[in-house]
Formats: C-alpha cells, structure tokens, sequence
C-alpha cells in the first residue's frame, strides 16, 4: 500500500468535511478497498472511514412503510436485523462474502463501488430503492452507471438506502466457484404495481432490468413464466467462469429459481 | 505517527502505526502476537481472522485505526485461564483437525465465533460457515467433525465412516 | 482394543498445542535485531530484453539500504537444476542458466529483476516502484505445441524450446505399434492435465543472516528439506562452505512439493545479508507466491490403449507435452519422465507400453513437483481411457479393472519398476463395501427424483513412493543421493532425542516417529523428542516429498535405534554378568532369557554416561547412534476409489456427494494421522477435478493470480469421506512395512470425480459427452452437455 492519512469522523458532515480534500476517499468496511490498496490499484492522499459513524449504522422501518438501512452498516447486522423486515434482503446480505467479510462489509461500500458481480446492486435496482447520500436523493433506476461506475459525486457518501418492501421477493445466487461473488444472481420482487426483475454478475452493463421477464411475470408469477424466454449472450461476460453463453442461459435459470423460491 | 489504542485479550494495548497499518500487522509486529497469519492479500483465506467486538474479522482487511477501542481476542486468548486448551481448540487436537498448523488459528476463530452465533449447528451449517477459511491440508473433514464435536454432538458415526 | 501407544496406535498429535494457541514458529514469526527488509522488482511481461535496470531513484528513497541487480549476482552461480534427462536419441536435456536475478532476459511474469533492502518492509516496497526497468518487450510463447513449432525461444542460446524428447521404453516403440496397429479394439483419449498452483497456505518467506565475527550465514526458510537448501544454495550458488551455512526450516505451513526447491528469493536474501551485514527478511505476498512458487502437472496428452475382444490390456502408447515453464526449476525433469512413465502399468498386467514427453519451455512460471508429482498425471490418463475402453466395449468398469489386475508378486512391469507387493482385488472389495456400491441404484432414484443427474466414478492407482534408490536414480539422471538419516540420542536418564533429515510442515512426524522409538524400545512416548528442520543439529538428510518420510527417514532411524539396542544389549549383559546374546528387550527392560535379572532402560542409559561399572575396554561410554538408509527399491502403495456425484442438469455444477478410498500402506504407524494424509490428498484431487486452474492469456499474464481466480476447495465443497487401509501388504524391503499415504488421495481421486461426471451424464442421456477436461466447472460442463 502507498502511505495516506486517516481520518476517523464521527459525523456526517464531518466526512464530508474531510472527503473535501484532494485525493481523499471514504472507506466503508475496506473489504474491496483493502485489497485494492495492497494491490498499489489506488492511490488516496486519505482515507476517510466511515465505521465511526453512529448515525450511518442500523436498520429500521421507516415512517413511509420502507426498510431504512444506514450506509455503513455491515452486511451481517442487516442479515440479522432486516430478517423480519424484508427477508428476501436479509437473506441476500448472508450470502455476500463470507462470516468475517460480512462482520466489516458494508452497504453503501458495496454500492458506491458497484461492482459487476456484487449482490446488493441486484436487491436494490429490483426493490427501486431509493439511495439516500449527504447532499440528494437517487433513484436505483438512476444510480448504477455500468461498471464500477454510479451517479455519485466524489466525495458523495451514501448515508441511508430505503427499500420499498415487495409483496414477494427472493434472489437466487449461482456464485464463481473461486470469488464466490455472484456469476449471475437475480433478485425478483413482485410489488402491487409489478414485478421487477434484476441481474447482477452476468452483464458488461453491470447489473441491469431484464424487463422481458419483468414483463412475462407481472401477468404470470411463475417459474414457467420466464422459462420460455431466451436471454442474448450479446454484452453479457465472458471469462474463465463463464462464456457470454453460460451466463445468459444462467440468468433465466436463476431467474425461475428466484421466482420459485419467492412464491 | 498516529497512535492506536486497543484492548487485546482483555489487555489495555497502544502502539503508533501509519495510515496504512493492517490490524494483522499491528497484532504480529507489533504486539508480537504471531499466532495471527497472513496467508493472502485478498481476504480470502481466513488464517487472519480474530474476534473485534465479538464477531469475526480478517484482521489483514482492518486498518489498525479503525480498530482504536475495539476489544480485540486472538488465538493467543482462547486457551482456558488456567493454560488448557479450550473445548474447540481440544476438539481440534482430539479429531486431528489440523495438519501444518498455518490455518489453525483462523478456523478456531472462526469455529469459535459461529458457536456462539449457533450452539449446535448442523454439519452443512459448519462447512457453510467456514467458507471464508482455507485449508491446504486435512481436506476439512475432520474440521467439521471437530467443530460439531466441540458443540456437543455425536461424532462417533463420521469417525467409523 | 485398538492400540493406545506405538505402532499403531491414534496418538494425539503433541505438535498441535503449540498450534493451536498461536505458539507455533514460522519463519515469518523470526524477527533478528537489526533486520532490514527486501522486497523484489519483478518482470509484469512474460518476455522481454532487459536493456537496463535503473535504481538511482530507488536508493534515493527513505530507508532504503542497497539495491541489488542482476549485475551484481553475476559473480554467483545460477539456480542449480537437480536432474538430469537424457533424451530418446542419447543426448542430454537442453539445460538453461537461471540466474538469481535477471539480466539479459525477463522470461515470465514475476521474474525477479531487481531486490530493494531497507529499514521496513513498506519502505522496501515503497522503493521497488521506483526501480525502472527498461524492458524491450517480445512476443511471448505459451502454448507449448506452438512453442515446439517454432515459436519465440524462450532461452535464445539454446536455439530451440524443446528441452527433450524423452522416449520409455525405447526399444518397445515398434512393438508397441504393431500391437496398436493389430489389435481387436483401440480406445483413444486426448486430454489435458491442467496446471495447479500448489497454495500451501503459508506463503514462502526467507531471512538471510550473517554473523561478520565468525564468518558464518544463516538462512531461514520456508523449506521441506533445509539440507537440500544448504547444499544446492551453498556448494552451486553462493560458494558458502556447509560448515559455514546454517539452513533452519522451523514450522513450515505445508509444502505440497512447492518448498521442496531452491529458489531465487533464498540465495537473493542471504547474498544481500552478507553484502550488508544485516539479517535480510523477505515474506512473499500470496500474490508473489501465485508468480514465484514452482507450480505443478501441466501436461497435454494423447493416450491409446489396445485391446482384445476380452478387454484384455495389449498395450499402451502415450504422447505427452509436459511444461516446464521458463527455466528449470530443481527437480523439474524428473516429474514427466520417472516418476510419470515408470507408473503406466497402473495396477494392471499391460505387455507392452511406450511413453513418449516432450518437455517445452514456455514464457510461464516454472512447473515442479506438485503431490503426486508425475504419478497423478499418469494414474490420471490410464484411468480414463480404461473408463473409456470399458464404454465402448460394453465391459463394467470394475470388471474390466479386474480382468487386468496383476495378481502375483514380485512383478516386473514393462516400465523398469518392479512392485515388490499388493492385492488389488483385496483393495477393491473393500471399496465396494465402504463405497456402498450396492446402494447406488436406490441413491440414483432419489437424485432422479430430485430433478438432479448422479453417476458413480471408480478407479485404482499405484504409486512409487518411499524415494529411492540412489544408485538406481544416478543412472536416470539425478544429481543427488535419496538416502535417509537419523541420529539416535539416548541422555543419561534415559530420554530419547531423535535428530532426523526428513522434515515434517504438517505429516506429524513429531509424534509418529516417537511412536516408532516408543515401540522399539519400551518407553512412553513422552520420553521420545523428535528433533528436525536444522541442519545444525540434524545429519545430512533429504527431506520430506514424494511420501518418503516413514518409509526413508524411518528406516534410518530403526537403523539408528536397532545400532542403540544391540549397544544398551551389551551394557545390560555387563550389568547383569551375562552373554549380550541373552539378552531381551521388552518393555524398556533388559532381562537375561529364562531368568528373572533384569535391568531396566534408566539405569542401562545411566550406566553408558556414568561408566563407572562399564566394560570400558570394549565399548565406548555413551549411547548415540547415527544411521543412514538407502532404499533398495521404491514402495507401491496402490488402492480403489471411488465417487458419487450429483450433477444439476441446468447448471452444470457438481457436487461430490460421496467419496470412498481404499488404500493399501502397507503397515501403519498411527492411523488417524494416515486417515487425515488421505483426507487433504483427497481434497486436492477433488479441487483439480472441478475448482482449480491456473490460465494464462497468450501475452503470458497470469488469470488466475488469486482467490478471487484461483478456486481452492473449502469445507461447503468437499464431503465427509470413507476412507479405509485395512488392506495391507506390507513393503518387503524396509525394516517398518510402510509404502507411504502422503499422496494417494491426489493421485487416485481426480479420475473417479471425473468417471463419475462422465457416468452421471450418461445415465442422463448425454452420451456424446466422453471427456471434459479438468476442472469440471459447472460451465464446462454445461458446455458439453449442450448439443
């Protein structure tokens, strides 16, 4: 790793404060970040950890009847704490990494990175979540940018995401056998208002709406519903996990497995 | 240099570190605490793992000052007051859990931490958990044997497999 | 009632409390006053001209202390390689110079260009970045039959990237043709030993010492064998004398094969503690260790194998591409050639083989002995193309095993080797039995049930262990004795102090070894310490691989302990005023046949130290022993394994449901340690058969340079197992009966995931599939189910 400041804020406004300056970036739980830094990928003049910040961490019910999950908080305390809530969501956030990775991981890390294969993309891009940062509010069908990239500023932190709870909702995880991140995972989440359906591992796009399949399972929640669909291997990734192929043909198997499991 | 202050093993510890002082490295250089190991740069393979606050963490993915007043326990602290060897690490020794050693004090961590969690798990509960945990060498059979051992259930029907 | 000490006995390991409380010492846990730290500038191309390393900027840098280049290694040797082959034409392999650092060519991704030495091991990093190397880059060369061809050379002087064109038996090539050409039925089978990274999970570290007072180095290293170490990087490389180098390997966090060698990190560290007078410490990253550790198998081969209309074996002709990756590493010739050919004959009655390798070098890591080293490889393509002959004659596969099993000993194979003993229908049954092959029908209808596919895989293998003869592996190229030592230390009251050369990071040779000596001679275990891993206090040994510890070194010190009997016989016959002839041994008590005198071991032990009533004039006081033990001839464990697997007809994915082994060691010193040596071997094999590979893309950058590329097996990827060795004959050229476990479960169990996967897909109607190669990831193998 490079040498760089750290810097502990307590606040909200403190971080802000402190991302301000050049160079400077926030760190969630590091479970990306760490590795990358020992990698020399990343160069920051400071860190800014974002684990100190009471106000950031916890899961509630908010007043509008939505899962608010505070920025910082790891992915076991929302496996444990949002289980009644919103159990489709809970149960995604026990399967990202493992125990110890789970301990540290957090939820506004893994989307501000957004990776192409992470989980919580998917549970939030179909939930339409709403990602709440120190400065806006931002739709999911607006956050995710393609690879690795999102609608934040720098020095944007994400303080709060609010999930709209669906009627149903499961995902399904087929994971890369060496990473154990996902080689595509669907989240399927059927509101009043229809289902939305979305693909996380699979696409170059990063993850992404299979609106074909949101289409087929608003008039028919069933497995058999997306069976008959073809996904096209076109923009879809190809490495030593999986051809274009593999992946396409997995996001309709695991969009039927989610399906079957949410019903 | 920044200074860090910790509880390890139930003992007031402080020591400067940079920014980028790992927790792993602060625990082995400069605590002296080596039972912790290093065995990947990706977080992955779980030999780092310790207890912070209680759960478990793969202290090569914590900064050191990220770790300031946390309690922190490490295999140097599992070990029974009086110096005998606690029901899991007994368990270990008991059904041959560990070969070379290196992932030893990861898995105990870990196994420690998911009893916690989960006093009786079943045995897929105990593969499932362990998958932020690599061993090279017992093919993890006897892991699982001893960490359901250490939870109080029959082993004796693996062992005549 | 099972044992509950000595041989054969499931003594608690005592290694493990030290573990198991965090009070284990790796190297990496040795910190020496006053070290600096080394970090290493390695190539990021696969191939290139050198054409200048510039490290002002570096030296520049906050705390550093010297920058190292090759320039300054060219007064050293080169990395030494310990085998020699001679090739099917006469001529010896082609070797090339690989010097500790690079000069002139980079020639793989991690080839070590430059070493930093400072104050801390970040500043040391922190200074490599700024070390420029002015490299001239050149088109690489990965596949090996495209470097055969004509590809770019990896070694220009050497003027070709063919090291060696090895024919065995050469004299039967025509014969083995006619026989092919002649026979009833002919089952091909090309396939793909894909190449593993060994992933000991203790990455390689190295701490050069040198003490300017006396003259003397030290270097602690992550070794399986620190004599081998002192010798190679003393006597070929540095120009240290022996017995002014120290080698310690202290507790090594598994090997594998991967710390048998000597590497450039070793010599490099040491080089610079001895340029700077300041203990020099380097710890490999596990992304350094992914581009520096010797990696393993990496063999592309075409097999055939004749038949006659009864599924009798009438030959086997075999052509292997094996890599050798960009230089030589120690023992790298070796594995395809005569510890891969010697083992075609598998378990079975086969007149006439041929094997012909062609080793290549390639723009890639080194490739070297990984468990099994060679065997798996063989055990590997005899075993799939019978699975594949058995198909395609319409023959049960355990039947057609059966038809060819050899069943008399001693027996000669037509690859040199001969097996001393075995009884593979013994270990066969067996594994019918604890496989429950009989209740594979009713699981079969669950799976179906279940939407899921399942087929069952069954296999045997051999194995040559117990490494080896010397005069007989002089004659195939080594440069290097395989012998064994041990030095017996009996103290005045009467404890037991065992120096041996092998070397345990992870076997559990600290309590097996005592249970040995525990037996021999009558005393608790507790009264036996087992010393090894310093070549300042142990005889010249050569380490631990190729399942070799009880087996070699054991021998050595029953050797060791019977020469420390025969003396305490004497000492008691003084004692007692009889003939040393009469004199029994048993329970650590000296008794004169047929009467009651006795002695026991305490006072015979205090006796040899305070020689007070002595026969001086016959025997030296004291009772100290050394022995050494050559093998005359190699061990063949052998065995029947079998597995079950469910395959998810959507998905591809496998998983091992069940897995059987029944292996036959011979004797057994302490059986759990035995089961748990089959358990890690068997994990191994399961991981190359469906999670592990390491793929390089045609400019020679590594993919799969870490876990998040490289799958490794872990606990929810694995089975319980069944595991047997109640099968035994025992070896009947060494004093114990072993043969030696360390490898089987690698070497007998990937072929029977991979029949098991092949069999799965044919019950489930996919019976154009008759190979995919390894690892059968679930999208391989839904890959090959398409169609």
């Amino acid at each position: 790793m490079y040498a760089f400041d750290f810097e502990r804020p307590t606040t909200i406004a403190d971080a802000v404060k402190a991302l301000a300056a050049a160079d400077a970036q926030a760190l969630g739980g590091g479970q990306t970040l760490i590795p990358t830094l020992k990698q020399r990928l990343a160069q920051p003049s400071k860190l800014v950890s974002l684990t100190h910040i009471a106000e950031m961490r916890g899961v509630c019910r908010a007043d509008d009847g939505s899962v608010a999950i505070g920025g910082a908080t790891p992915h076991a305390v929302v496996a444990k704490e949002a289980a009644s809530l919103y159990p489709a969501l809970a149960k995604l956030a026990g399967q990202i990494g493992d125990p110890a990775v789970r301990s540290r991981g957090t939820i506004g890390g893994s989307l501000a990175n957004n990776d192409p294969s992470a989980c919580y993309p998917a549970a939030v891009l179909a939930s339409g979540a709403t990602i709440v940062t120190n400065s806006r509010r931002i739709a999911a069908d607006d956050f995710f940018r393609g690879m690795f990239a999102t609608a934040l500023n720098p020095g944007e932190i994400i303080v709060e995401v609010r999930f709209p709870v669906p009627e149903k909702a499961a995902y399904a995880k087929f994971p890369q056998p060496a990473s154990r991140f996902a080689l595509t995972g669907v989240f399927v989440a059927k509101f009043a208002s229809g289902v939305r359906v979305a693909v996380t591992g699979a696409s170059e796009g990063g993850v992404f709406r299979w609106k074909e399949a949101e289409q087929a399972l608003s008039s028919n929640f069933s497995a058999e519903a997306v069976r008959g669909l073809s996904v096209s291997p076109a923009g879809m990734i190809g490495d030593l996990h999986g051809t274009p192929e593999y992946r396409a043909h997995l996001v309709r198997v695991m969009t039927a497995r989610a399906v079957q499991a949410a019903a | 240099m920044p200074k860090v202050s910790m509880k390890v093993n139930g003992k007031a510890v402080s020591g400067e570190v940079e920014g980028r002082t790992l927790l792993a490295q602060f625990l082995r250089e400069g605590l002296r605490l080596t039972g912790t190991h290093i065995g990947c740069d990706t977080s992955q393979c779980g030999a780092c793992v310790v207890h912070m606050n209680g759960v478990p963490v793969k202290s090569c993915a914590v900064f050191a000052l990220d770790a300031e007043g946390a309690e922190i326990r490490t295999i140097e602290g599992m070990a029974n007051a009086d110096g005998s060897l606690s029901v899991i690490q007994q368990a270990f020794q008991d059904h041959h859990a560990l070969q070379c050693g290196f992932c030893t004090p990861g898995m105990v961590m870990s196994a420690a931490a998911l009893l916690a969690e989960n006093p009786r798990p079943t045995e897929a509960e105990v593969r499932k958990y362990l998958e932020g945990n690599i061993c090279r060498c017992t093919g993890c059979h006897n892991i699982v044997k001893a960490v359901l051992a250490a939870s109080g259930q029959d082993v004796a029907a693996i062992a005549a497999e | 009632m099972p044992k509950d000490h000595g041989i054969g006995a499931s003594s608690k390991r005592r290694e493990d409390v030290r573990f198991l409380t965090g009070r284990g010492r790796y190297t990496d846990d040795i910190n020496l006053t006053g070290q600096a730290y080394a970090a290493f500038v390695r190539s990021q191309v696969a191939h290139g001209r050198l054409r200048g390393v510039d490290t002002s900027a570096a030296a520049a840098m906050p705390g550093v202390l010297h920058v190292f280049t090759g320039k300054d290694f060219e007064s050293v040797g080169g990395l030494p390689c310990g085998w020699q082959v001679t090739d099917r034409h006469g001529k010896p392999m082609l070797e090339p110079r690989h010097p500790v650092l690079a000069h002139g060519k980079v020639r793989h991704v991690g080839d070590p260009i430059a070493l930093v030495v400072a104050e801390t091991a970040e500043q040391a990093r922190d200074a490599a970045e700024a070390v420029v190397a002015e490299i001239e880059e050149l088109p690489a060369v990965i596949d090996m039959k495209a470097a055969v061809r004509g590809g770019p050379l990896v070694h220009d002087e050497l003027g070709s990237n063919l090291c060696y064109d090895w024919g065995f038996v050469e004299e039967n090539r025509e014969a083995v043709d006619q026989a092919i050409r002649n026979a009833h039925h002919v089952t091909t089978l090309e396939l793909v030993n894909q190449r593993l990274v060994p992933n000991a999970m203790e990455p390689r570290v190295a701490v050069g010492d040198y003490n300017p007072a006396t003259d003397e180095t030290t270097l602690y290293t992550t070794s399986q064998n620190p004599h081998v170490i002192r010798l190679l990087m003393g006597a070929f490389v540095l120009g240290i004398p022996e017995h002014k180098l120290r080698v310690v390997a202290p507790d090594v966090g598994g090997g594998f094969g991967s710390k048998i060698f000597h590497y450039a990190e070793e010599a490099a560290v040491t080089f610079a503690a001895r340029a700077l007078k300041r203990p020099v410490k380097w710890t490999a990253s596990r992304s350094e260790s992914f581009v520096t550790d010797a990696q393993g198998r990496d063999h592309v081969t075409k097999i055939e194998l004749a038949l006659d209309k009864d599924g009798h074996f009438l030959a086997i002709r075999t052509e292997t591409y094996a890599n050798m990756g960009a230089y030589l590493s120690t023992f790298a010739p070796s594995v395809p050639t005569w510890l891969h050919g010697t083992l075609m004959a598998g378990n079975y009655k086969t007149p006439l083989i041929y094997v012909n390798v062609k080793a290549v070098f390639t723009n890639t890591v080194p490739v070297d002995a990984y468990r099994g080293a060679g065997r798996p490889e063989a055990t590997f393509q005899l075993e799939r193309v019978i699975d594949k002959a058995a198909r395609e004659m319409g023959i049960d596969p355990v039947e057609i095993r059966r038809r060819n099993f050899i069943d008399s000993f001693p027996y000669q194979t037509p690859v040199a080797v001969q097996y001393d003993t075995g009884n593979y229908h013994a270990t066969m049954d067996k594994l019918l039995e604890i496989a429950d092959v009989a209740g594979f029908e009713k699981r079969l209808q669950e799976s179906k049930a279940r939407g899921m596919l399942r087929g069952l895989g069954i296999n045997c293998y051999i194995e040559a262990c117990g490494i080896a003869p010397s005069n007989l592996v002089g004659q195939l190229g080594a440069r290097a004795g395989l012998y064994e030592s041990a030095t017996v230390r009996v103290n005045a009251t009467g404890g037991i102090v065992v120096m041996t050369g092998s070397h345990s990071h992870g076997q559990g040779h600290e309590t097996s070894f005592a249970q040995v000596i525990s037996e021999m001679i009558g005393v608790p275990e507790s009264q036996v310490e087992i010393i090894h891993g310093d070549t300042a206090n142990t005889p010249m040994g050569m380490g631990t691989y190729g399942s070799r510890s009880i087996a070699v070194g054991g021998s050595a010190m029953v050797r060791a302990a019977n020469k420390i009997i025969a003396k305490a016989k004497k000492i008691a016959a003084h004692l007692l005023e009889a003939s040393d002839a009469d004199i029994e041994l048993k329970d650590g008590k000296f008794t004169v046949a047929g009467t009651d005198k006795s002695v026991d071991w305490g006072s015979v032990c205090l006796a040899a130290y305070v020689p007070h009533n002595y026969p001086l004039a016959d025997l030296e006081p004291g009772l100290e022993e050394t022995a050494f033990y050559d093998p005359s001839n190699f061990t063949f464990p052998a065995g029947a394994y079998a597995c079950e697997v469910e395959v998810d007809p959507e998905t591809g994915k496998v998983t091992v449901d069940r897995f059987a082994a029944a292996d036959d060691f011979g004797n057994i010193i302490n059986p759990m340690i035995v089961d748990g040596q089959v358990h890690g071997g068997l994990a191994q094999g399961i991981g190359q058969a469906l999670l592990e590979t390491t793929a390089y893309d045609e400019n020679g950058q590594l993919l799969t340079g870490s876990y998040m590329d490289y799958a490794m097996p872990r606990a929810d990827d694995l089975p319980f197992y069944r595991v047997d060795h109640s099968c035994k004959t025992p070896c009947t050229h060494n004093p114990l009966g072993v043969k030696g476990c360390g490898e089987a479960g690698a070497i007998g169990s990937p072929p029977a995931v991979v029949n098991a996967v092949i069999d799965a897909l044919h019950r489930g109607g996919m019976t154009h599939v008759t190979h995919i190669d390894m690892p059968l990831s679930p999208s391989r193998v839904w890959a090959a189910m398409q169609r």
